[in-house]
């Protein structure tokens, strides 16, 4: 039984049981091109939740990643405009570090002040999202005017399918961008000092300074990066939907944060993992879009997912105080 | 000192947080009067202010509430939504339409307001179920749960506004009584009460030691579950009172009214020198955040600024009361 020990099996299994329940309810779940769009639909939620994954080790929250997210793909696309530039790697780039930059206020927020983040995080979301409203502007720019390098870069796809009746479908090519994404956070978590610093913040601060970690560097790296994650996330959805508009994500923190949790990560921090919060993020989509198939109205996906919170918050509490006693 | 000793110098010397707001609000008065002369200073301008800052300030006192043990509250805006919404399908169901239009209803009034607060409680009671029993963090179990009671006002409505309250209900949000608005009214009556409730009583006196050291409260015998549990069925109940204020003043309820009520009430809950890890925070210190938080953002709206400059605002202001408190508690 050690192996159900570990949350990221039950997840697995919780998952597979789900995919074959829907399955069966509604066959075409099991179709490549539904298959195919739920691993695209996984990749911007992922992306964000590998950021909040990192905050929730530390022991933090984090609701302000939807607003740099927001506001590093629409100064970045309008940047572009104005300046006419043509590429992808500059305004990725460029989105990356308007992310870490917001970020690092939050740090210094949390590290200087040594407040609780949930309310950092809610006043300086709410500073970045008033500001892009109040100061940027408020128009959506669209298909029209939006640069076509970043329409064809996130067209690539990575393998297609041909279909009986003609048609195509593929696999988007951004899910290897956020696989790679996701090893090279699992890799930093396992394999590196900074990686045992952030698990170590989470398990308690007072314990972390003894054995010697310098928290203000790990608190700066942790807000940073998860900021850098939420801008790259940003910049790769409005690629991916042709469309930025400064109003998107709006509850998106919610769903990320449900997902996290639902992969097994501690709000007090020190537990969780890479793996666990992907298959997290996998079950939240799925659960969202076999609301659709299974022709639930979507006014009930807001009492699914407070439910999933619910519900995932209660078991993991149950588990923390069953490992405790 | 003693604990029914009650003087103002006492009251100044124990709490110079109250005394900063006091001051915090003179400036604001100031300040605003100087950048729009003839509009701030007008008798119209904190007439409207005292229909709109109730909402928010009983919002606050719930916050504050959720706050005492170390706790928050995160689902007020969705109790405050999923009550409202359910009183006005009340009505519509046992008065209709035309009863409403007509004038009828307003009997029915009193067991509108009873079913919207028992639905407070009982949201608020879910929550403590939550926290206490299931041990969930206060942050995630009303994360979650806000979610679901917004998720049930959706569902219940449809998308759209509930429109068409009974008379009687609109007087709560837009009467008059004494010559003073209504929401006023109820505002001070609502602060003194959960004044009197937090300070002078057992519950409320627990509430404090839970928050200020949760081993020694458990040690001094204190039932900790129970009085946690009761804390958040008193903040449920508050917010579906914020809920019955906000539809009754605008005459209609819908499941995302309201939503940005959630930070201003964590931050006033903060400025009024609540602290977020529990133990502190008063009434009085909440009540003086609410009004001046609310002459700041009337005072920006006369001078035209957009709502999401005000959005940006209050968010700054957040920051920069932690960093005031933040050296304030340095020089302690």
């Amino acid at each position: 039984m050690t192996l159900f020990r570990r949350s990221e099996v039950v997840i697995a299994a919780i998952l597979l049981v789900a995919m074959i329940l829907i399955g069966l309810v509604n066959p075409a779940f099991w179709q490549v091109d539904n298959l195919f769009s739920l691993l695209r639909s996984n990749v911007i939620i992922g992306i964000m939740a590998l950021g909040v994954l990192l905050v929730m080790l530390s022991g933090g929250f984090d609701v302000s990643f939807p607003a740099f997210a927001v506001a590093a793909m629409y100064l970045t696309v309008k940047g572009m405009l104005y300046f006419g530039y043509v590429g992808v790697l500059v305004p990725f780039v460029c989105a990356i570090l308007i992310g870490a930059a917001c970020g690092s206020i939050n740090a210094f927020f949390v590290w200087k002040f040594r407040m609780i983040p949930l309310i950092v995080t809610l006043g300086t979301g709410s500073m970045v999202r008033g500001f892009l409203l109040g100061v940027v502007g408020t128009s959506m720019i669209n298909i029209d005017r939006f640069p076509p390098v970043l329409i064809d870069f996130a067209k690539a796809e990575v393998f297609t399918i041909t279909k009986a009746d003609g048609t195509h479908s593929g696999l988007t090519a951004m899910v290897l961008i956020y696989f790679a994404l996701a090893l090279g956070v699992h890799l930093m978590l396992r394999h590196t000092m900074i990686g045992r610093s952030i698990f170590a913040l989470g398990g308690g601060a007072e314990a972390a300074t003894r054995v010697g970690f310098d928290l203000k560097k790990t608190i700066f790296f942790i807000y940073c990066l998860a900021g850098a994650l939420a801008g790259f996330a940003g910049m790769l959805h409005c690629s991916m939907i042709w469309l930025a508009n400064p109003r998107d994500f709006v509850g998106t923190d919610l769903e990320v944060i449900a997902a996290v949790v639902l992969g097994g990560a501690s709000i007090f921090g020190g537990r969780g993992s890479v793996l666990g919060t992907m298959l997290g993020v996998f079950m939240l989509v799925m659960v969202k879009n076999s609301l659709i198939i299974m022709k639930v109205d979507t006014t009930w996906q807001l009492v699914v997912v407070g439910s999933i919170i619910v519900i995932a918050t209660a078991a993991t509490a149950w588990r923390d105080r069953k490992r405790q006693a | 000192m003693g604990k029914h000793a009650f003087d103002v110098r006492s009251l100044i010397n124990r709490d110079n947080n109250i005394v900063q707001l006091l001051g915090m609000v003179v400036v604001i008065m100031v300040v605003m009067t100087f950048l729009s002369p003839d509009k701030f200073l007008r008798y119209y301008n904190f007439e409207s202010l005292t229909y709109l800052f109730p909402e928010l300030g009983v919002l606050s006192i719930a916050m504050l509430v959720a706050m005492l043990t170390g706790g928050i509250d995160l689902s007020i805006i969705g109790i405050a939504n999923v009550s409202a919404i359910l009183a006005g399908l009340f009505f519509h169901h046992f008065v209709g339409r035309e009863g409403i239009a007509s004038g009828d209803g307003t009997g029915i009034v009193f067991l509108g307001i009873v079913l919207s607060l028992t639905i407070g409680a009982a949201a608020g009671a879910f929550n403590g179920f939550l926290i206490t029993k299931l041990r969930v963090t206060p942050i995630l179990a009303t994360l979650g749960s806000g979610q679901v009671f917004t998720g049930i006002a959706l569902v219940l409505t449809g998308g759209p506004a509930i429109v068409g309250f009974p008379v009687a209900w609109d007087w709560i949000g837009n009467g008059k009584i004494f010559g003073l608005a209504v929401p006023f009214v109820l505002f001070i009556v609502i602060a003194l009460g959960m004044a009197f409730l937090l300070t002078r009583t057992t519950f409320g006196v627990s509430l404090q030691l839970i928050g200020t050291n949760p081993k020694a409260a458990v040690y001094a015998g204190l039932d900790k579950t129970r009085m946690i549990f009761l804390s958040y069925v008193a903040t449920g109940m508050l917010a579906s009172i914020a809920g019955i204020m906000l539809s009754g003043r605008t005459n209609a309820a819908k499941s995302d009214y309201g939503t940005s009520y959630l930070l201003q009430a964590v931050l006033i809950a903060v400025l009024g020198g609540t602290n977020p890890a529990g133990g502190k925070g008063t009434v009085a210190g909440v009540s003086i955040a609410v009004i001046a938080l609310m002459l700041l953002s009337s005072g920006f709206q006369i001078l035209r600024f957009s709502n999401h400059l005000i959005d940006f605002i209050w968010g700054a202001f957040l920051l920069l009361v932690i960093v005031i408190n933040a050296y304030k508690n340095r020089n302690r």
